[in-house]
């Protein structure tokens, strides 16, 4: 009566299999290495890793291995002291096309990662880091754009000269225009419709004046508050990516909230400054007369202009511009990549307001057929290595990243042709999108764990796992006898489904996850313990051990699903309300909850049939 | 080995005007303490900004506080975490806009009294967090039991769920108390095991309950508090084993897991300990006192399930 048939015995093997094969690379532990991104695409990665490997080997720096993955270059090493002086040299080598960033490298081995087995992927707690939960400020993203649009419509009507009394923002979010004459408001009422779709008109009379209402919908509201958020975000990861962290993770959370994690960085400060760097474009027109450059690179630009650096080799090392700047990039509303229908290249349409457009488009008109450069600035506190001493300073990066034909007089609509390729023009929509923040970012919580505490707390958690373990094993066995040393089997396999699901899932494992996995040891015996307790029971009544096997298995099982239930319901809770660290306990807790049940069950139920299942002569049961 | 050499024949029905009385008196003391002295809530629900250094040697505690009121952190509270070389320096909310830049200061004030000060932690948590946190974490813990009520109703009675329900507030209440009494920073990884306790507790409860309805079906003679007796008797040592080895883990955790996770333990330790004594003397009285009798929870195929009960018996 207590045989289980082949196929379960086969399918509780190959889950043994699995969870095996998936919690193995948690052993393998990680490699200090050195990762090397190009930074926006500049450099091809072959190339990157040739050099690299050059500037290692006439240093006689010792790497075991190399590899290039999607965007970047890792070079792992075999100590930490050469991984930190390697990311030395090669950032001084590489110079500014790359960012060279510490990175504790997975040491799985190929044959694993062939199957997508990674290891648990340590939360900021366990690996130390930053944490930094931002707070975007929706009001001021809303109020942003309505002085514009306050600006917008000025400079519309007095193009159209249509006359006005005044146009401001009034206490409801609205934009309101005075004017004198019925028929001024008409006129302006119908160049505003056609021209802002997108905002909601009224006309009202009062005081002798005529007034014009714009107010912004609620969806447009909605819209202008997620395009806020997108943009930080985008903002955010580029900025991010020069501070070279290896394997950042920049989030929204909720509506209005972004969480940005840096492993591994230390310097709150400089994080921080980085994150709130100021980035914006201008329009200058080329000197013509000096375009490309041939000049040195210490030569001094001819009056009245200025001398850039160039992003792009294609442009020469540096450009000659006009000192007199035609436009600033805080008028582009938009910038998106695309393909120009006539040529089949890559293109970036750009949108500017309407009084942006205005500036272009006077600007544009005396210059057509001349070229016109596009200029990143960057403000942003830089640390660097100077006669042994580490020195701070601020740096304004300033790089034209494109330069352009003026085909014709432009306006709110432009494109810019003729880029390399379309990463390249994603690059720099992308670019002139997140040139700086759409609304200011307040940061509403930090939490920073420095890297000896971050491994302190990875040994005293294992430490407390693995005592804990022991005595429940060792109490198990002397409690429970043979059928003790079935239900630690168990549990051993419990801990490896746990493992294995959360490196499945890649779940990040944080202290309050390890707490969740102590928890579930504790508990997953109490599966074990409800059967065994049973069984006893069933032997008083005097049924014989293979009914009592039986009986105790069946008559435990609604007890066992009754109460895990019922805990999972409280981790699903938690989990739904919960925020991090809380999460990370529920996650650990209910999949223990999950595979307990497996392995409890199942698990031993299949070592009793297989041990006790066929004798038939059974007359007592060491339990 | 065995805990019970045979299942016990304990009175607790008869024990529990004694035990509900202990537990009015351990209610009211808690609840007591929570109104005079309050939780010590942690920074997550306050706001603010903890900072733990790390130094070379054993410092006094009162020299790096005379540091910091030097750097004009007047308001901050030192302490030693863990051990003599470390420190937890905790400062209130600030309105100000800096408050992002608060945690830099103190690091840089320390470095220039000690220049071997190890930056160990920081945790900012703005104001605006801490609120949300408030009202996330009671509403994560009314929504819990509420959906607990439900399942316990949906799968018992509603007399059970209830009792269950007041086993768990019982339960809650008390750790609070417990938490207020040794004035245990309360924050989020405490409210998460607060939330493991409801379920470890509601765990022990529904396990009593699952033998109580089973033995209404099968004890037809007994009276209604002799099932109940009889269950609990059952379940005893299962009770017992299962808190022990919860024990051995959550002790485990607390004494080698470290400072940061010391609250959570604690308060799983405590949680433990009370749900243990609210599932044996607790739970089952209240279902009594809501009225639970043993003609509840029978189910539709009653005849089938008493052949089956007394067949069992007639087995060799």
């Amino acid at each position: 009566m207590n045989r289980y048939p082949l196929w379960t015995y086969l399918l509780i093997l190959g889950a043994i299999g699995v969870g095996v094969l998936y919690a193995l690379p948690n052993l393998f532990g990680e490699d200090p290495s050195v990762q090397i991104t190009p930074v926006r695409g500049a450099v091809e990665l072959p190339e990157i890793e040739r050099q690299a490997i050059d500037a290692l080997d006439e240093e006689g720096m010792d790497y075991f291995a190399t590899e290039i993955d999607e965007e970047r270059v890792l070079i792992r090493f075999d100590s930490q002291d050469l991984q930190v002086a390697a990311a030395d040299l090669l950032q001084a080598r590489l110079g500014n096309e790359v960012t060279v960033a510490l990175n504790l490298a997975p040491a799985t081995p190929q044959w694993l990662r062939s199957v997508y087995a990674e290891p648990m992927y340590l939360g900021l707690d366990l690996r130390g880091g930053v944490h930094f939960l931002m707070d975007v400020d929706m009001d001021a993203a809303v109020s942003q754009r309505l002085e514009r649009y306050q600006n917008d419509f000025r400079n519309l009507l007095r193009q159209e000269r249509i006359r006005y009394g005044r146009v401001e923002v009034d206490g409801d979010n609205r934009v309101v225009a005075r004017f004198n004459d019925a028929a001024d408001r008409e006129r302006a009422f119908d160049l505003l419709r056609g021209e802002y779709r997108e905002l909601g008109l009224d006309q009202e009379e009062r005081d002798g004046q005529y007034w014009l209402i714009a107010n912004i919908p609620e969806e447009e509201k909605e819209e202008i508050q997620r395009f806020a958020v997108q943009q930080n975000i985008t903002t955010l990861r580029n900025r991010v990516n020069e501070l070279g962290v290896a394997e950042p993770v920049i989030q929204q959370q909720g509506t209005n909230r972004i969480v940005v994690q840096l492993p591994g960085v230390q310097d709150t400060a400089r994080a921080k400054e980085i994150i709130g760097t100021t980035a914006t474009l201008e329009f200058r027109m080329v000197d013509e007369d000096h375009y490309p450059y041939r000049g040195e690179a210490d030569d001094p630009p001819p009056p009245g202009t200025v001398k850039y650096p160039s992003r792009n080799p294609r442009y020469g090392d540096y450009v000659i511009l006009e000192r007199e700047v035609m436009l600033t990039g805080e008028y582009i509303i938009d910038a998106s990549s695309g393909i120009d229908q006539e040529t089949g290249g890559p293109e970036v349409n750009i949108r500017l307001s309407s009084a942006g457009g205005d500036i272009f488009h006077r600007a544009t008109r005396q210059n057509v057929g001349n070229s016109m450069a596009v200029v990143f600035i960057e403000t942003r506190q830089e640390t660097r290595e100077q006669n042994g001493e580490t020195v701070r300073e601020r740096v304004r990066t300033e790089e034209v990243i494109n330069v352009a034909t003026i085909q014709e007089p432009l306006s709110t609509r432009f494109r810019i042709t003729g880029l390399e390729d379309t990463s390249a023009a994603r690059d720099l929509a992308l670019l002139l999108r997140a040139g700086a923040l759409a609304a200011p970012l307040d940061i509403i919580e930090e939490r920073t764990v420095g890297p000896s505490m971050g491994q302190e707390n990875i040994e005293r958690g294992f430490m407390a796992v693995v005592i804990g373990f022991v005595l429940v094993v060792l109490f198990m066995a002397f409690y429970y006898r043979v059928f003790g040393l079935i239900a630690n089997m168990a549990l051993v396999l419990n801990l490896v489904f746990i493992v294995a699901v959360l490196s499945m899932l890649q779940a990040t494992l944080t202290l309050p996850g390890i707490a969740g996995i102590v928890l579930t040891v504790g508990m997953a015996v109490d599966a074990n313990v409800l059967i065994f307790q049973r069984i006893r029971e069933e032997l008083a009544a005097g049924l014989s051990p293979q009914q009592a096997i039986h009986s105790g298995y069946a008559k435990a099982l609604s007890t066992i699903a009754d109460a895990n239930i019922t805990t999972l319901i409280a981790a699903l809770v938690l989990f739904l309300f919960g925020t991090g660290p809380v999460q990370g306990f529920a996650v650990t807790l209910s999949i223990g909850i999950l595979t307990s049940m497996f392995t409890a069950i199942v698990g031993t139920r299949a070592v009793v049939n297989l041990i006790y299942g066929r004798q038939r002569r059974l007359t007592r049961l060491p339990i | 080995m065995w805990l019970f050499k045979k299942t016990p024949n304990l009175d607790f029905m008869g024990w529990r005007r004694l035990a509900g009385l202990v537990s009015v008196i351990l209610l009211g003391l808690a609840v007591g303490l929570l109104v005079v002295r309050g939780l010590n809530f942690g920074i997550d629900f306050t706001g603010g900004t903890v900072v733990e250094v790390g130094f070379p040697e054993p410092v006094d505690v009162a020299a790096v506080r005379g540091a910091l009121d030097g750097g004009g952190h007047g308001d901050a509270v030192a302490q030693h975490f863990g051990t003599a070389r470390e420190v937890m320096i905790r400062l209130g909310p600030r309105e100000d806009e800096d408050a992002e830049a608060l945690s830099n200061q103190v690091v840089e004030t320390l470095r220039d009294a000690y220049p071997d000060v190890e930056l160990r932690r920081v945790e900012f948590v703005g104001p605006q967090v801490g609120e949300e946190l408030t009202e996330q974490g009671a509403l994560a813990m009314l929504g819990a039991l509420g959906c607990i009520l439900l399942y316990v109703a949906f799968r018992f009675e509603y007399r059970f769920a209830a009792a269950s329900v007041a086993a768990l507030v019982h339960d809650v209440v008390l750790v609070l108390g417990v938490l207020s009494l040794l004035q245990i920073s309360f924050d989020l990884s405490v409210l998460a095991a607060l939330l493991a306790v409801v379920g470890y507790s509601l765990n022990d409860t529904i396990v009593v309950f699952d033998r109580i309805r089973e033995n209404f079906v099968r004890m037809r003679k007994g009276t209604t508090e002799e099932v109940l007796n009889t269950s609990i008797n059952q379940t005893i040592s299962r009770t017992l084993v299962t808190s022990f080895t919860t024990l051995l883990v959550v002790v485990s955790l607390y004494l080698l897991g470290g400072e940061v996770i010391s609250g959570f333990a604690l308060t799983l330790i405590i949680g433990v300990l009370v749900g243990t004594y609210s599932s044996i003397f607790v739970a089952s009285a209240s279902a009594l006192a809501m009225g639970v009798t043993k003609y509840d929870l029978q189910p539709p195929a009653k005849e089938g399930e008493e052949q089956e009960a007394e067949g069992e018996k007639l087995r060799p």
